[in-house]
């Protein structure tokens, strides 16, 4: 007979079992075997061979790790305010009584849920150096010496980083929309008695209101923008040179282009501390909040 | 009149600006029906003179889009039941049952949603690679069955459900896989649908996974196939476009039906962390 307390215990581990047992081979698995491959040599064929910190080492002289490193770094840097403060204007507009705010909301949202493949192939025909939609428009401005954009040294990061902006701002919106719905209106009451405009309402309530929200995204925000790499793909290639060259770009490269196992594990590790790095500062913002 | 200058200013503000969102939809539509040499010309011309409906009908034959249909749908299916099935499974064992190392348990899995995917690409494609999965759609459905984040998503939920409720049904004698069957996941449906659509999403979207997995060209899903066609015939504009068009809609239904669900799981995920 099995004791109560035992076949309590059974049938719990009989509901986690069938998720478990999948997100152990395909997840946790490969997370583990990710830390061990980077430190060893390993091309897919020849024995697997430990090599400390070699992969390492490695780096520290690839120049196109640097680079992509650095890419990354302004990817991220560039990103992030402005999708910030686009999905905060975003939500603050649609957060005043308007008529039709759905159908807006449906509009900024949607590029979103939208096939990144679509979007892109889109945005390269807008985008084009001859007569594409934003050319056009830049001429008819008078601007000259157009920029060729995707294939410009000086404008491909440019061109990414906008993509990326307007594929994503919907959803930033969302969390500042719900964020906003979150502040009582008896804060924005007492202040309208208390004779303050607009402007102060926002500087004194809502913009400190906001703040776990807005901490919340700049950290979401990060972390994504480290991780960028198929819009890269889709739209500049890694090009001109290595101008966009990203960290998972160079990852994909030396595993599945030169069956460099070990050394993109090493440099999927660096991505790992990079993100790890921005999750442990959520958490003591997190902790911090729920105190005050 | 200061109220009706702010209303004026706002919407003149909320047009502008959904028009930037929107151009390249519109831009997309409009191409899909011009002739190739007429896509990139000056000056602009949104509606075509004479529409090239035949864009839409030629796509199928230059490219097996049918059978990238059937295998996306196939992939997408899958993997949202799988997901929907264990993930409600294990999180009402992580919600509502006693049992060792549950806490350590969950630990692990809230830990794995903070390593980006992109971390364990390269080992989980060696893994599944020996297995004999690469160039399966099996592998794609493996890939994204079985995320913590639906675990987790679906725990919440059910925390919120009093226990009380459990206990009761335990005392009447229901087993807890019938408590699960008969009462969590009738009361769930706001959190599978959430769960489910963002699922749906995700892996109708996906472009690296069939990417890195996928190499028979038959096998190719939508997403893949689309790129495949734009590399091979840049200067095919009219029918990039149309492509491309179709390849959204099945999403854009999704989205539109379901909007409701999308918006509530964002916030409610969203805020929490």
């Amino acid at each position: 007979m099995l004791s109560r307390k035992r076949k309590k215990s059974l049938v719990a581990y009989s509901f986690i079992a069938p998720n478990f047992i999948g997100f152990s081979i395909f997840t946790l698995g490969p997370v583990i075997y990710a830390f061990i491959l980077a430190f060893h040599s390993w091309n897919g064929n020849n024995p697997i061979e430990f090599v400390g910190l070699e992969n390492f080492v490695i780096m520290g002289s690839d120049s196109r790790f640097w680079a992509a490193l650095k890419n990354t770094i302004v990817y991220t840097v560039s990103v992030v305010p402005v999708t910030m403060m686009l999905a905060l204007g975003l939500a603050l507009l649609l957060n005043a009584k308007v008529m039709g705010k759905e159908i807006f909301r449906t509009i900024v949202f949607f590029p979103y849920v939208a096939s990144l493949v679509a979007c892109a192939a889109v945005w390269n025909i807008i985008f084009s150096p001859g007569a594409g939609l934003v050319n056009i428009i830049l001429n008819a401005l008078g601007v000259e010496n157009l920029p060729r954009w995707a294939a410009d040294k000086q404008w491909a990061m440019f061109t990414v980083v906008a993509f990326s902006i307007w594929k994503d701002v919907g959803y930033y919106m969302i969390i500042y929309l719900a964020g906003l719905q979150g502040i009582s209106g008896e804060l924005y009451e007492a202040a309208s008695l208390d004779g303050a405009g607009g402007i102060q309402k926002f500087r004194y309530i809502t913009w400190p209101q906001l703040r776990p929200t807005t901490f919340f995204i700049v950290i979401m925000l990060t972390i994504n923008g480290f991780k960028i790499y198929d819009r890269v793909m889709l739209i500049t290639e890694g090009g001109p040179g290595t101008e966009t060259l990203v960290l998972v770009y160079h990852i994909y490269d030396k595993a599945f282009k030169s069956s460099q196992f070990g050394y993109a594990s090493a440099m999927a590790i660096v991505l790992f501390a990079l993100v790890l790095i921005v999750t442990l500062v959520q958490f003591k913002g997190e902790k911090k909040y729920a105190n005050s | 009149m200061r109220t009706v200058r702010k209303k004026v200013t706002i919407y003149t503000g909320l047009i502008v600006l959904s028009m930037f969102f929107m151009v390249p939809f519109l831009w997309m539509l409009s191409s899909s029906l011009k002739l190739d040499k007429d896509v990139l010309t000056v000056p602009i011309c949104w509606i075509p003179e004479i529409p090239q409906w035949q864009n839409y009908v030629h796509i199928w034959k230059r490219i097996p889009l049918l059978q990238y249909t059937v295998n996306t749908a196939k992939i997408t299916i899958c993997t949202t039941i799988i997901q929907l099935f264990t993930s409600s499974f294990a999180a009402y064992a992580f919600a509502k049952l006693e049992f060792k190392y549950r806490d350590r348990l969950f630990l692990a899995y809230i830990g794995t949603i903070a390593v980006p995917w992109q971390v364990y690409m390269v080992p989980q494609f060696i893994m599944l690679r020996s297995l004999n999965l690469n160039d399966t759609h099996l592998a794609i459905i493996l890939l994204h069955a079985f995320t913590a984040f639906g675990v987790f998503l679906m725990r919440q939920f059910y925390m919120s459900i009093p226990d009380e409720l459990c206990e009761a049904a335990r005392i009447d004698g229901m087993s807890e896989y019938k408590i699960y069957a008969k009462i969590m996941l009738p009361l769930s449906k706001p959190a599978l649908s959430t769960l489910a659509i963002f699922t749906f999403v995700n892996t109708w979207n996906d472009f690296l996974g069939p990417y890195i997995y996928l190499t028979t060209k038959m096998k190719k899903t939508i997403q893949i196939g689309l790129r495949v066609f734009m590399d091979d015939y840049t200067q095919e504009y009219g029918m990039i476009m149309a492509a491309s068009v179709l390849s959204l809609i099945p999403v854009m239904i999704i989205f539109l039906s379901l909007q409701k669900y999308f918006v509530e799981g964002i916030a409610s995920t969203g805020v929490k962390g």
